[in-house]
């Protein structure tokens, strides 16, 4: 049994009445590809910010590799509105900025493409080891750090090889292809070295042909990086083909989990969203 | 109560002109989320406006044609320095607001060739009264009460009416009211109407209390008008009053304990702190950025 | 490549060199118009403070305009620490036993002699920029998490408080309250022997702090803050502590603003609080937009522009009469230049839309520029040499009216966000290719 990287645990996140995401537990165990889909509007992206630091969750808990790296409990007006299970067992407020979540080893890509848009391909994926470095101010300002420096940059070149970017090496991010685009994304996600990689949505957006090469792509860097990789996705070509796992989300609420031929086959999932597109 | 009351009430007086002036910022902050920089010059016009017009004219004629050409003056930097702006980035209307603010002053340096103009002494309402043992100019009890009038006048209109209705939607959210045929435009015009004539109003009662005009001798009282309107609650026409109010109450005892150094420091000290505890204000709404 | 970043720093080193000797030559010559100097001192001053503001404004994305409060800390920052203990009585009359009583300068010059000014002016300017810098800080806890024109009008409150702390009479022990300070070290004490060194000297300071910044600019902190303003979200996202990050941006573009300050005070020999106010804030930011916003050679290239046309170029404005007839001549030929080009621009600007939409436009357009036309021709074939419209202030009416053409019509400013050196080095990569294309031709 390998140890999983992920935790979420009892995750609630209300905006006022509205409950995102309801109790939500899930687990990722190391070297998997689980997948999280659901009908737009489930909360999927929701759950994403939860996990990566953007909101702090109304109540629940989110562990990384074993560490509890978030942490809420209801309080204040969320105790009226609080309708969830589990009260009372958090008593601790943990709440990093997104920074540091990233830091510990988790990267994310955005639903809307969201590249740098005055920087090169490079330049990019260049900014995103910043936070690896650890050169000062002023040593990075008198170039004492030179040979840091040379290594990230090497580092790039080398990722950009193996994302197949090198040819757009020095064209701006954002006047690239859509799929491209994409792709600079993953890449700039990990050259923040990640051991976890989260995709928001990475086949939004693409035609057929692209969503079969960013599949073949996702288990490729899956098995290069030594990655566990977590993905929201509406392309069930992509998710059923890729995925260990795959949870299903409907209203906030996890009304399935299982292997892709589990989810397939059952019922409530297909009632409430993959009925439609059975036949495809 | 004797010792306190004549600082309570030149307060109350400046802080309603603050008010008159900081709804004309509130109102475009509202619609075109745009610091209006202009807007203090633009009240330092109609007080020289006022100077050469009372010069030649009787006081009825000189004060509305006075609270006219600055609404001219309102609506023509509205045309030429932010319309053709209206899909630029935030930071570069902020920008032309501030060169129209420079324009302006240099402007009007221009003309009074830098030397600080008489204020003309209206009749009536600069006549000197006693309140309860202490003389002041009649200015001082007319200012909230016209204020009050003005601002009631005011809400009324953007409750009621149907251009108040379009500026409501319009400050909620710019592009979708124009997708939903709302002439944004004259929407536009008509805040800038409202707000240099309020403008106008105010600063026909402010100059009053002092003796002279000078082209940057408004930049102050418009910064701080701004501040009464953060204080408020940006957006919000009656947060921008109670702010006024305020402020300028503050300012007034401030300036009795002879801290006058810190009178306008004080104004931006409340500005920071409303900002790091509610940076909406005291009336204003929240908005939130969708990752 | 590594030849050709040798030849690259050889050019540089080159171009350093000759330009500082150019200057040497500029101060000792007999035949430099003093208004040439003037433009060079301050202009390379004013290129520091929009290098700074470039740094939080264009590469950092924060909208701050508390420049003006900084450079004033800087400013008497250094005349305090510099005021000769003999002058400080007469300096300080309004307040008893006011001033230091010590001066690092003068302490240095009586140890060291004249290397000793230097140390205590470079050691000044460099507390000068650490007083900026650690306001910088205290007041960025509160500030920086504000967000656009919030953080714009909260910095320039906080420049306006420090103006007023700094009048504080309980404060006037130190710094004279709202009197003047002078009598510091200032660049006309730099010469040896008979070689003036004063516009040198704030060419080496300058130049050293912008370096600096561009140094810091292309390091990984940099690139971190391009990232910042780009976008917040995904900078954030990827690791980046926008708190510290902007913190950063923030104290280091303070601290050049302080050293700006103090060289500024240096420049003017004298120092008082009310030049500080928010409209020198105004100026800056408008030398950054007319410059490009994130370019540091734009940045450069308008502060001298906007200081020779304030200063000089522009001043024959400010003249009533013209002596001679060439000079009608030609000024009236410059004036109608200058109408029918801005008409012209107006113009070519709405080509592009339908006549319904820009005839009020052109109609206005044509009309105003009729009648100053008209008034021109009037003037030209009157026989008064007092010029029409032109007297004292004339001069910043028409700089303001070419500052809002400026922003209106070219908001990218002169070098947009791009650098000389790259344009130059476009234009020549363009002609290698040209002529590479040619020689496949035969």
């Amino acid at each position: 049994m390998s140890k999983n990287v992920l935790k979420v645990e009892n995750a609630t996140m209300q905006f006022g009445g509205v409950v995102a995401v309801d109790n939500m537990n899930l687990e990722v165990n190391e070297g998997e590809i689980v997948s999280l889909i659901g009908p737009n509007g489930a909360g999927k992206t929701t759950a994403f910010n939860v996990i990566t630091g953007v909101y702090a969750p109304s109540n629940g808990c989110v562990w990384f590799e074993g560490d509890k790296i978030v942490e809420n409990y209801p309080h204040g007006k969320m105790q009226k509105l609080y309708k969830g299970q589990n009260n009372g067992k958090y008593s601790h407020i943990t709440a990093p900025t997104p920074d540091r979540i990233t830091k510990l080893g988790m990267a994310r890509t955005f639903q809307n493409i969201r590249l740098w848009k005055s920087q090169t391909v490079f330049e990019n994926v260049l900014i995103a080891k910043h936070l690896r470095t650890t050169s000062n101010l002023f040593s990075a300002t008198f170039r004492l750090n030179h040979a840091e420096e040379k290594r990230q940059r090497e580092e790039c070149d080398e990722l950009l090889r193996v994302m197949e970017l090198d040819g757009v090496r020095d064209e701006l991010a954002t006047s690239l292809p859509y799929g491209q685009q994409r792709r600079v994304e993953i890449a700039r996600a990990l050259a923040t070295q990640p051991k976890l990689l989260l995709l928001d949505e990475p086949a939004a957006g693409m035609n057929p042909q692209e969503t079969d090469e960013l599949t073949a792509f996702i288990g490729k860097i899956r098995d290069n990086f030594k990655l566990t990789v977590f993905l929201i996705e509406h392309h069930m070509d992509l998710v059923m083909d890729i995925s260990d796992r795959i949870y299903v989300l409907d209203f906030g609420k996890l009304i399935a989990s299982g292997t892709p031929e589990e989810i397939q086959n059952n019922q409530r999932v297909i009632d409430a969203y993959l009925g439609v597109s059975n036949d495809a | 109560m004797s010792r306190i009351l004549p600082y309570l009430l030149s307060g109350i007086s400046v802080g309603g002109q603050y008010a008159l002036i900081s709804i004309g910022y509130t109102m475009v902050y509202g619609i075109l989320r745009l610091i209006n920089f202009a807007h203090g010059d633009i009240f330092t016009v109609a007080g020289l406006l006022m100077v050469y017009a009372a010069a030649t004219m009787p006081l009825y004629i000189s004060a509305p044609l006075v609270i006219i050409l600055t609404i001219i003056l309102g609506v023509l930097v509205e045309k030429v320095a932010y319309k053709p702006l209206r899909t630029a980035p935030r930071m570069s209307v902020m920008i032309s607001a501030i060169g129209m603010s420079y324009l302006l002053q240099n402007t009007m340096w221009y003309l009074t060739g830098g030397l600080a103009k008489k204020y003309p002494t209206l009749p009536w309402i600069s006549d000197k009264i006693n309140v309860g043992g202490t003389t002041t100019s009649r200015v001082t009890l007319i200012t909230p009460f016209l204020t009050v009038i003005l601002v009631i006048f005011l809400v009324m209109l953007i409750k009621k009416t149907k251009i108040g209705m379009a500026m409501r939607a319009a400050s909620r959210d710019f592009e979708t009211a124009q997708l939903m045929g709302v002439k944004v435009d004259s929407v536009v015009s008509f805040t800038f109407i409202v707000g240099s004539g309020l403008a106008a109003v105010g600063s026909m009662l402010y100059f009053t209390n002092y003796a002279t005009v000078t082209p940057v001798v408004g930049a102050m009282p418009g910064l701080k008008a701004f501040v009464a309107a953060v204080f408020g609650g940006i957006g919000s026409i009656p947060g921008a009053v109670i702010g006024g109010f305020i402020i300028g109450i503050c300012e007034s005892f401030i300036k009795g304990a002879s801290w006058t150094t810190f009178s306008d420091a004080f104004t931006f000290g409340l500005l920071i702190v409303i900002l790091g505890v509610k940076p909406t204000g005291l009336f204003g709404e929240s908005l939130t950025e969708k990752v | 490549m590594k030849k050709n970043n040798q030849r690259q720093g050889l050019i540089t080193a080159g171009i350093v060199i000759v330009l500082l000797a150019v200057l040497v030559l500029l101060d000792n010559a007999a035949w430099v118009p003093p208004m040439l100097l003037t433009v060079l001192r301050k202009g390379v001053i004013y290129a520091l403070v929009a290098v700074s503001m470039n740094l939080l404004n264009g590469f950092t994305g924060l909208f701050s305009l508390g420049q003006a409060g900084f450079m004033l800390l800087g400013a008497y920052s250094y005349a305090v620490l510099t005021i000769p203990v003999e002058n400080q009585t007469a300096i300080y009359q309004q307040f008893k036993n006011g001033g230091l009583h010590f001066s690092i300068t003068e302490s240095l010059t009586n140890v060291m002699g004249e290397f000793g000014t230097l140390i205590g002016v470079i050691i000044c300017l460099i507390i000068a920029g650490a007083v900026a810098a650690l306001f910088a800080y205290l007041i960025g806890l509160p500030v920086l998490r504000l967000k656009s024109d919030y953080l714009a009008i909260a910095t320039l409150g906080f420049a306006e408080i420090l103006r007023a702390l700094v009048q504080f009479e309980k404060l006037g022990p130190v710094t004279n309250g709202s009197n003047l300070l002078y009598g510091f070290t200032s660049f006309s004490n730099f010469q040896i022997g008979t070689l003036h060194l004063g516009t040198v000297m704030p060419f080496l300071f300058s130049g050293a702090c912008i370096w600096i910044v561009v140094l810091l600019i292309n390091s990984t902190y940099g690139r971190a803050f391009k990232a910042i303003r780009d976008d917040e979200v995904a900078a954030e996202a990827m690791g980046i502590n926008l708190a510290k990050h902007k913190r950063m941006s923030f104290v280091i573009s303070s601290f050049f603003a302080g050293i700006s300050g103090g060289l500024l005070a240096m420049y003017q020999a004298s120092v008082q609080a009310v030049t500080f106010k928010s409209a020198m804030t105004y100026e800056i930011l408008l030398i950054v937009v007319i410059g490009g916003i994130g370019s540091i050679t734009g940045s450069i290239l308008a502060s001298f522009l906007f200081v020779g046309c304030s200063e000089w170029w522009l001043r024959f404005l400010d003249n009533t009469t013209v002596v001679s007839l060439n000079g009608k001549i030609a000024s009236v030929i410059v004036i109608c230049v200058a109408i029918v080009g801005v008409v012209a621009l107006i113009f070519w600007r709405n080509r592009k839309k339908a006549f319904a939409d820009k005839r009020n436009t052109i109609f206005l357009t044509l009309i105003v520029g009729a009648v100053l036309l008209a008034g021109q021709i009037k003037f030209a074939i009157s026989s008064s040499l007092q010029l029409p419209l032109l007297r004292s202030g004339f001069r910043m009416v028409i700089f303001s009216i070419v500052i809002m053409i400026m922003v209106l019509f070219f908001s990218k400013g002169i070098m947009g966000d791009r650098e000389l050196p790259d344009l130059l080095q476009k234009r020549r990569n363009a002609k290698a290719a040209k002529a590479s294309k040619g020689g496949d031709a035969q």
